[in-house]
């Protein structure tokens, strides 16, 4: 069923409250990757508040759904919806990246519960998701299992050996989305290593493919119903995407990849971000 | 099969370690209905493809995608299954070594790991199949336990230990055409336990995989000169078993290690580190593979090449008994 007004609205305003912690606790923090936190913001809050099957009460459930966030330096933005989702107290992010947290900048799995997997060095992510969704069959399991993936993430080999292994187990319980900000750190993804054609290259080998507005709640929520709807291969979701979404001075700016914000810059981000949904949710 | 014994071979004695291993692992299967058994396309020659013949449906060929393999098999721990996993020794842990080590072992999931052809065990391969470095590699990844069996009975025991053992598990064979060590599987096998083969008080060996045969051997030639050698079978390289060195330091004052794998980082190194951290002073000397690519041959014929085959060994315990040890009665004041 496609989202309602009603729905899109609340997950809007969830929005705006994962992306101004974001901001918060990079400027606590010293430094985050602040970029493609903000680019992966909308596919999380989808996920967390709509269509995964998760109980923040009972992290270990064998039934739930698991995620996987394989593009791991977007820890800050997995961190700030995971405890929003009462995983832990939200108040612990004020101590992310400081001596002995539990939080650093790629999240630990074994520290952070929530979070499926420990994730942070990119192309592992598609792998370990596929043994989840085959470790599903095995057991009889009817979970799904979602991954992300980076775009600059695809340039690693080993994403497309799990492609193929992906595909040659059919495994129709597994979606992917690769978060399309079109930057890696040093610069555009195209003018260091040419990536596309990304949906045809996931056809060749074996993938539903979809394309979706990474930031249009309405767009990415029918491309995950379709997903959940295909039978026999994995999915794909491209989503198309800003780095830095919603704050001016940061979007599609390599350099904000990663970086620290003083109290200036965060004001300036929040009233951005706060104009943004202002505008947006009347 | 044995009084508390979960699992038998016939003939065991006559397999190499991969046969008894592919067979005490589909023995296994019942036991343990979560064990999924994965290879990237080495079923025959690793033989974990005795497990896949009798369950097909908990046995995954990844094809040739080692590090995938390893990063399904952090998947399907994750998914609450016991995932066994077995390629060569190279391939675990050079090529996968980071999947091994971030997806694996920083998880510490319940993975066990068979990796075979280590060392120069399959010597006319070359290079790109030797592995030297594995046991270097392995004992440095926290939570990793990391065995290296004396022979086939040994494999089995240390795989069917490994099913109780918590967290992932790292055990290397060679290729094993050698005769066996143990006559029986029921010998008091525990991972951490080192098996003293041979008693003696004139010089320890401490030997890991092909090394014991080696090891019991020179101690056989050693006896009729007159001297007498202990013999340590250190399965275990991590956790070390560091009683039974200091044990073997105190009372032989004399040790040389031997393994098939080079003399940097392995048993010699790993043993080297309690001698020196326990502060008792002896002669040392490391067998193994010195810090070079292996020359291409037979096994036996580099055992021979590289020094620590039997005769190796034989020679290596003249040079230590040549030396002057200072006799020194009071050892508390030494540390």
């Amino acid at each position: 069923m496609p989202l309602t007004q009603e729905e899109i609205k609340g997950l809007q305003k969830k929005a705006w409250e994962i992306r101004r912690a974001i901001v918060e606790t990079t400027y606590t923090c010293g430094g985050s990757h602040i970029g493609g936190s903000l680019s992966q913001t909308d596919v999380l809050v989808a996920l967390y508040y709509k269509y995964l099957k998760v109980d923040p009460g009972r992290p270990e459930w064998e039934d739930r759904d698991r995620f996987i966030l394989s593009k791991g330096h977007g820890g800050i933005g997995w961190a700030s919806v995971l405890g929003d989702k009462g995983y832990f107290d939200k108040a612990l992010l004020k101590d992310f990246n400081k001596t002995g947290s539990p939080f650093g900048m790629h999240l630990d799995s074994l520290k952070v519960k929530g979070c499926d997997a420990s994730t942070g060095s990119l192309g592992h992510g598609l792998a370990i998701a596929c043994g989840l969704a085959l470790g599903a069959r095995l057991r009889g399991k009817d979970y799904r299992t979602y991954v992300m993936m980076g775009d600059g993430e695809l340039c690693e080999g080993t994403v497309w050996e799990a492609a193929i292994l992906c595909a040659h187990h059919k495994l129709d319980n597994l979606t992917a989305f690769v978060d399309r900000n079109g930057f890696m750190i040093d610069g555009p993804t195209e003018s260091i290593t040419t990536l596309e054609p990304i949906d045809a290259k996931f056809k060749a080998f074996g993938w539903e493919t979809l394309d979706a507005d990474g930031h249009d709640f309405a767009s990415i929520g029918a491309a995950i119903e379709k997903a959940q709807a295909v039978k026999g291969r994995p999915t794909v979701i491209i989503c198309a995407t800003v780095k830095g979404k919603c704050v001016d001075l940061m979007e599609a700016q390599a350099p904000w990849h990663y970086g620290g914000l003083n109290s200036d810059l965060r004001d300036q981000a929040l009233a951005c971000i706060d104009a943004h949904y202002k505008s947006l949710l009347g | 099969m044995a009084e508390g014994m979960t699992w038998s071979v016939t003939d065991g004695d006559k397999l190499t370690q991969a046969e008894v291993y592919g067979e005490v692992l589909s023995q296994l299967g019942d036991r343990y209905p979560d064990i999924v058994a994965l290879t990237a396309d080495l079923a025959t020659s690793t033989k974990i493809g005795r497990f896949g013949k009798k369950y097909p449906e908990r046995f995954i060929n990844v094809g040739i995608a080692e590090n995938s393999m390893f990063g399904m098999a952090a998947g399907l721990a994750l998914a609450g299954l016991r995932p066994v996993v077995s390629t060569f020794a190279a391939f675990t842990s050079l090529r996968s070594a980071e999947q091994v080590r971030t997806d694996i072992c920083y998880q510490n999931l319940n993975v066990k790991i068979i990796s075979t052809h280590a060392g120069i065990s399959f010597g006319q391969a070359g290079s790109t199949h030797h592995c030297t470095e594995d046991l270097a590699v392995m004992r440095s990844f926290a939570n990793m336990t990391v065995i290296v069996p004396a022979d086939g009975l040994e494999t089995g025991n240390a795989v069917a230990a490994a099913m109780e053992w918590p967290g992932p598990v790292y055990i290397r064979v060679g290729r094993g055409f050698e005769p066996p060590v143990n006559k029986t599987q029921d010998y008091g096998y525990a991972i951490g336990k080192a098996i003293t083969m041979h008693d003696g008080k004139d010089v320890t060996i401490i030997a890991c995989g092909v090394g014991v045969l080696q090891a019991v051997r020179a101690a056989e030639v050693l006896g009729k000169q007159g001297l007498s050698a202990r013999v340590i079978n250190m399965h275990t390289i991590k956790p070390i078993d560091r009683d039974a060195i200091m044990q073997a330091v105190r009372e032989t004052r004399r040790i040389i290690t031997v393994e098939d794998h080079s003399t940097m980082g392995g048993l010699g190194s790993a043993v080297a580190e309690v001698i020196v951290e326990g502060g008792k002073a002896c002669a040392f000397r490391k067998l193994g593979v010195p810090d070079c690519y292996a020359i291409v041959g037979y096994p036996e014929d580099l055992y021979h090449h590289y020094g620590f085959d039997a005769d190796g060994i034989v020679a290596t315990v003249g040079e230590l008994m040549r030396l002057e040890i200072e006799e020194d009665e009071d050892w508390e004041d030494e540390a």
